[in-house]
Formats: C-alpha cells, structure tokens, sequence
C-alpha cells in the first residue's frame, strides 16, 4: 500500500484531471505516483464486418486463427503507440505538478484484472469520470467493485480541496471511511462538512455527535447536519449548496442481490455527481 | 475473472447477434442429423439443441462457445435408444449430467493437461470421419438423384461466399435444394419421413422410467461414456476457442455447465450433447464473441423449428447431408495430414491410434483413452532415455560408476546393465549425485546391483544417494521455492 495509481486513458481534459488530481494526492500523501494506461482488447472492438458464409472450408481453424492473429497484432501495436505518447503526455504533466517519483506502466489486460494485480502496492487509485460518470467505458463499475482500494473519481483536478463532504450512514462501511479520512493526511487542512440522512432519533443524533468528534479530534473544521429526504438527492443538493468540491463516502455497503432490487447509492452518485467522488471500501 | 456481466453478454452485441443467427440456421441440420444418427426423432434433437444451447449460455466457462445435440454424443446412444426406447435416454441424459456437475466439482477439468496435442488432433479427425460416415445411410441404394441433389448442395455450400458472405451459404443451399424438391416433385427421403418435428414448446417431462437399480444398470454403461465424451469435446473445443479469441476461460465451470445443460435437455425431452467443435468455429468465425451469442443461436433454433416445422418437414435429406459433409471437412484438421511427415512417429501413431480405436468402436472415450496411453508409455521411453553411466578407474582394482540422468521403471533395466558384475574388482564407488530416483522401481534396481556386486566378493559404496531420491518424494512444490529448482535439478 504505498502507490498512488492513476489511470489514463486518453489525451485531453479528463486525462489531465486525473494527472493534476493524482500528482496533488501523491504530493501530500508522499506517495510516489505510477500513471498506468491498459491496452485492454475491448476497446479495440471488432471493426471489420465478419463474413457470415457459415461455411468451415479445409483447415477452416488454422486459417481463422491465422486471420484473428494478424487482425489482433495490427490493433495491438496501434494502441499500444497510442498509449505511450498518452503516457509521455500523461508523465511530462505530472512532474510539472509536483508528483513524487512518477513512473508509468502499460499492461496488456483486461482493465479490472490489470488494477487487481497493482492492488497489493495501491493506497490511492485516480480515474477519470465523464461527465456522465461513464467514464472509461463500461469499466469503472466492474472496477469499483472488484478492487478494495481507495478510490479517486475525477473529471476535474482537484487540487487542495477547500471544503469536502463526508456522507455518513452510521454503516460500517462508512464508518470505516471515517475512520480513514480521520487518519490519512489526504484532506487535512481542508473543511468538512459532515452529512447524515435519516429521521431525527435519540440514536441517529448520538451517532453523528460521535462521528463529528471523531473528525474534530483528528483537526477538522467540522459542520455536521442530520437531515431527512431522499439520500442521493441531500446529498447532491448538499454537494452543490455548501460548494464542496469533493464527496467522500464508503461504498457498496450492501449485497448485490439488494442493489438490484432497491438500487445502490454508490452507483447512483457515480452516475449524477457533479463533483468529483472519494470512495473507500 | 473478469466481474463484469456487460463484458460477458453485450460488449459485442452486434457481431454475437449476427452470428447467433448463422449458427442457428447451421445447427438445424446438425440437431437433425444427429437424431437421425441416435435413431430419434428430429424433434429429441432440437429441444436437446436449445436447452443445451439456452443453458450453456449462462452456465457455461466458455462465452461463445456453441453447445447442442452432437454426433459425438448419438453414436453412443444407438443401441440405449435401440433396445430401450426413449424414455430411457432421457434418464441416461438426466445421469450423463449429474457425472458432469460431479466432474466439475471435483476439478476434473484440469485432468485434460494429460491429453496430448496428437490426441486432440485424434480426437478432432476421429469425429469428423465419424459424422461422415454417419451421413452415409443415406447415400447408399438410393436413386441418382440424391446424388446429384447432394453434389448440388455441396456446389453451392462452397461457390456461394464466392458471390456474397452476407447469408450462410449452407442456408442458401437448404432453401434452394427444397425448392427444387418441391417444384420437381421429387420423390426423395425428406427430414419429414424421418420422425416428428417439435410443433409446440418443449414441455417439462419426467422421463417414465422405474426409479429402480435395474433402470441405473441400464442407464449407467451409457451415462459414464456419455459423460467422459462430452466434456472431452466440451473442454478440447473450449481450449480451441481459447486459442481463436485468446482470452482465457473457466474449465471447471463448463463441466459443471455442461451438466446442467444436460439435465435441462432431459428434462425437456431432449438427447444429451456437448460443445460443437465445427459450430464454434463458425460462431469465432461469424463474430461471434460473448454469451449472448450462444443465447441467440438457441433461441432463435427453436422458435424457427417451432413456428417452420411445416417447411423444415420438407427439406430433402441430400440437403442435410451436404451440410454435414461440410462440417465434417471443416472439423477434420488437414493440417495434421501435412504434419505427418514432420513429426516425430511416435506422435503420428498416438494420433492415427486415437483416431483408429475411435473409428472401431465408435466411441470417442476409448480413442481418447487409447491415445492418452500410448502418449505416456512414449513419453516414458523417451525420458528413459536420458541416462547415462561412466565409468573411472579411481585407484588400483576400483572403479568408479558416474550416473547421469533418469532412474526409473523405464530405465531401470539399462541401469541395471550397465554394470560389469564379473570384472576382477576389489571395490566398486557408484556415484549417483548427478542421477534422479523417480520411483520404487530405480531404489529396488539399485539395490539388486549393490547385491549381485556383494555376491561376486565387490566391496560396493554408493554416495549421493540422498540426492538422488530427493526426486521420489511426491510434492516438490517447486513452484513456489526457485532454490528447490536447482537443489533438484542441478546437483
């Protein structure tokens, strides 16, 4: 747990977001910073139009994975010239920024599969998020899941954030993100506000008590609120209200099998939030 | 390994819906073929084809991979379906699948390491003779035209992607053969002539047999080789499709796949089946990548069986026959022809062993077996080889024997012969520090030299014996220590 990784995946305003957004976190965490770009085959698809004859002549598989090969070798050397002058962009970028020791690494993988194995060395991830939060393709779902990191979601840099938004459910995913905002240096020096969703009960203003002198003892400026509505909608009017320039909560709290029927909040947020998201597992 | 539901069903929604398509057509022949060849009627193969197919395409470990009804399976089908009706393949198909969850479960998948290149090729070459020679009942005392029926559908199977590649040619050659057929009025066998075709929806069925012993002593001869062939074909045409698309696949979970596929094809009233080597290659081939590929084929088989049924009665057999000929050209790797005159001969008579026994009994398993066994005696001759024994005269009447190389049942009589028992000697040093003890076997060769050594009055000492027998030790667990490697190997 030592690496800062972030992911590039273009040229262009959100690859350089996610540059200047890395090369900070690197910067106050003392963290070196590798810029990772994946040559994943997916997102090389299939241009040509296959035959579809439906006929299988002599050595009709010799001649197919002969003809696969040729066709993968092409799109492969491409992206991968594609992918290293994004990675010299990406590392010029991040040494102007102050980054600790960056270095860049490409990998021929599936994009999930390729994070899971920097996962060991990884304390912080930065991606690039879309203005719709679609960023990088299909991926970043299967991504947020599958990896047990801190993760960074950015389509803008952020750099010294002066007030973040800390949700907080009383779960022990997202007390568990308390506990990791209170200890990591990442945000120290910047405002919070703390924000709990619910009915104003006994237990519900004891645990936002608690958890706002948690983050005061760790020396934040806090501003706690327990407020009643709809979770995704508070918090997105709270993002937008007190101009937090970051959200920071813990992430798929819940099974599978209940997001499928209720709908997770994570996904929810990735998909509308207009600022850029800090999710911790 | 990968999470991602989207990349396994819609990442290439329209090259798998296309091709989907293309093998739905291609597997309506096959499906009837093949219960023709497993003497059903047309209508057991095609629901078996769409469970199969419908199944494996969320079950399976093999994204775009074609499952259904195949030949491979039917041939050992005949004589259950011959001298016990239907309803007892179906309880054999119901077991076929439980042998294979099993199989899944207790990892067995991994055992294809043991098969050989030249066995897979056997194996591919052994069943494409046999879907051939499946086709041949109906090419035999019949009028000529049949004949020119099937050189006409074979005419136009391979000139037709000359004109276009947008529509399967042998889908083309079905429709214009039928044509023919009708307008001539031709009086030629038909799939219609053949046994029923499904009308309706496949119904959940029970199949109506005695739960008893004596039902599972019927049914169990034929579950277990139903069981092996299929996931054999199942797993070598997984590893094809591997290598087509080089993306890697979960083996274990299609066995497991495979079972349940099976046990939903049972159930249904459908034969058992197993992974098309042949329609796989047309799915990769047609652009065909993720589930959803499979799913389609399935799906779209059976509601054009369902709703068709009155046309499809009426395709003439010769149709089918020159559909099945191309697959079984497209399936037999020519390739391996030509690599005969490379290759060393034990590895063409593995294959040509496979591919014999196979045509013999007509049972996949068997060649398999056959060729497995062959493979490791020779692999086991050939390590045999790899040992040597010198000899040096270290002081007066001594002699010192240096073994280099292999010890074990195979080499052990070479071993053993390569000393001199008679010479006039007072001491002899055997030097086994650069050997490997791999079994009983090489110790009780040892032992028997240091005795006949004793008994002709030698003096006999043998050093490096530790390292020698490091090897007989079951787990080396190299893997994971790279200084065991050289503690091994390189002493």
């Amino acid at each position: 747990m030592t690496k800062i990784v972030a992911c590039i995946d273009g040229i262009g305003a959100r690859s350089e977001a996610v540059c200047d957004t890395a090369a900070w976190a690197s910067a106050k965490l003392q963290a070196p910073l590798t810029l990772l770009h994946v040559l994943d085959r997916r997102e090389y698809p299939i241009q040509d139009p296959a035959p579809l004859s439906g006929t299988i002549g002599l050595g009709a598989r010799e001649a197919l994975l002969e003809e696969l090969t040729e066709l993968d070798a092409k799109r492969a050397k491409l992206a991968r010239e594609q992918g290293r002058l994004m990675l010299a962009a990406a590392l010029e970028r991040a040494r102007a920024d102050g980054a600790l020791e960056p270095t860049t690494l490409q990998r021929h993988d599936d994009f999930v599969v390729a994070l899971q194995e920097q996962q060991a060395e990884t304390r912080l991830l930065v991606l690039g998020k879309g203005s719709q939060g679609d960023a990088l393709g299909v991926h970043i779902e299967p991504a947020l899941r599958a990896l047990h990191r801190p993760i960074l979601l950015t389509d803008q840099p952020l750099v010294h954030p002066k007030r973040f938004l800390i949700a907080y459910d009383g779960s022990v995913t997202s007390r568990k993100a308390l506990n990791m905002v209170a200890q990591s240096p990442l945000l120290s020096g910047s405002a919070c506000s703390l924000v709990m969703v619910g009915p104003s009960t006994f237990d519900t203003r004891k645990e936002l008590e608690e958890a706002e002198k948690q983050l005061i003892d760790a020396g934040f400026d806090v501003n706690a609120q327990l407020l009643a509505g709809d979770t995704d909608e508070v918090l997105l009017d709270q993002l937008a209200g007190q101009e937090a320039d970051l959200l920071v909560m813990g992430a798929y709290g819940h099974s599978r099998i209940r997001q499928l029927l209720i709908g997770s909040t994570t996904s929810t947020l990735v998909r509308r939030s207009t600022k850029p998201l800090l999710l911790l597992r | 390994m990968t999470p991602s539901l989207h990349y396994n069903w819609f990442s290439n929604v329209r090259g798998d819906i296309l091709s989907g398509l293309v093998v739905a057509l291609a597997l309506i022949p096959e499906a009837i073929a093949f219960s023709i060849i497993a003497g059903v009627d047309p209508k057991v193969g095609l629901y078996a084809s769409f469970c199969i197919a419908v199944i494996t395409a969320f079950a399976g470990g093999r994204p775009g991979m074609i499952s259904a009804a195949t030949g491979a399976m039917a041939l050992l089908m005949v004589t259950l379906v011959k001298e016990h009706g239907l309803e007892y393949l179906l309880a054999a198909t119901l077991l076929t699948g439980v042998f294979q969850i099993i199989a899944g479960y207790l990892r067995l998948g991994s055992l294809m390491r043991f098969v050989s290149r030249s066995v897979v090729t056997g194996f591919v070459n052994a069943l494409a003779i046999l879907i051939f020679m499946a086709q041949l009942p109906e090419l035999i005392d019949v009028t000529w035209h049949v004949y020119a029926m099937t050189a006409a559908g074979l005419f136009i199977i391979y000139t037709f992607p000359l004109l276009t590649t947008k529509v399967p040619s042998p889908l083309v050659c079905i429709l214009v053969l039928t044509g023919v057929a009708m307008v001539l009025g031709l009086d030629i066998r038909t799939v219609g002539d053949m046994g029923e075709l499904p009308d309706d929806l496949p119904i959940f069925l029970w199949p109506e047999v005695p739960l008893n012993l004596e039902t599972l002593w019927i049914i169990l001869p034929y579950s277990l080789p139903l069981a092996v062939v299929g996931l054999l074909e199942s797993l070598m045409t997984a590893t094809i499709v591997d290598e087509l698309t080089d993306t890697p696949s979960d083996k274990n979970r299609e066995c497991k796949g495979q079972g349940l596929a099976n046990i939903g094809a049972g159930l249904f009233g459908g034969m058992a089946g197993c992974a098309m080597i042949g329609q796989s290659v047309i799915n990769v081939k047609s652009g065909g990548r993720t589930r959803l590929s499979t799913l389609i084929a399935g799906v779209v088989l059976l509601i054009l069986v369902v709703f068709l049924d009155e046309w499809v009665s009426q395709i003439p057999m010769a149709a089918l026959v020159a559909v099945m000929i191309m697959v079984s050209i497209g399936t037999f790797s020519w390739e391996s022809l030509v690599n005969m005159r490379k290759y060393p001969i034990s590895t063409n008579v593995v294959m040509l062993v496979t591919v014999a026994v196979v045509v013999a009994t007509h049972n996949l398993a068997y060649g398999v077996f056959a060729g497995v066994l062959l493979a490791a005696l020779f692999f086991a001759n050939k390590i045999g080889q790899f040992l040597f024994i010198g000899t040096k005269s270290t002081a007066e009447n001594e002699l010192t024997y240096n073994v280099i190389g292999q010890v074990f049942f195979s080499s052990s009589d070479k071993f053993i012969s390569a000393f001199d028992f008679k010479a006039d000697l007072d001491r002899v040093v055997i030097d086994l520090s650069r050997a490997h003890f791999w079994d009983i076997t090489a110790v009780s060769a040892l032992d028997k030299v240091v005795l006949k050594f004793r008994r002709e009055g030698i003096e006999v000492e043998v050093i490096g014996m530790n390292e020698a027998s490091a090897t007989i030790v079951d787990r080396f667990a190299v893997h994971d220590k790279p200084e065991a490697i050289d503690e091994l190997m390189g002493h």
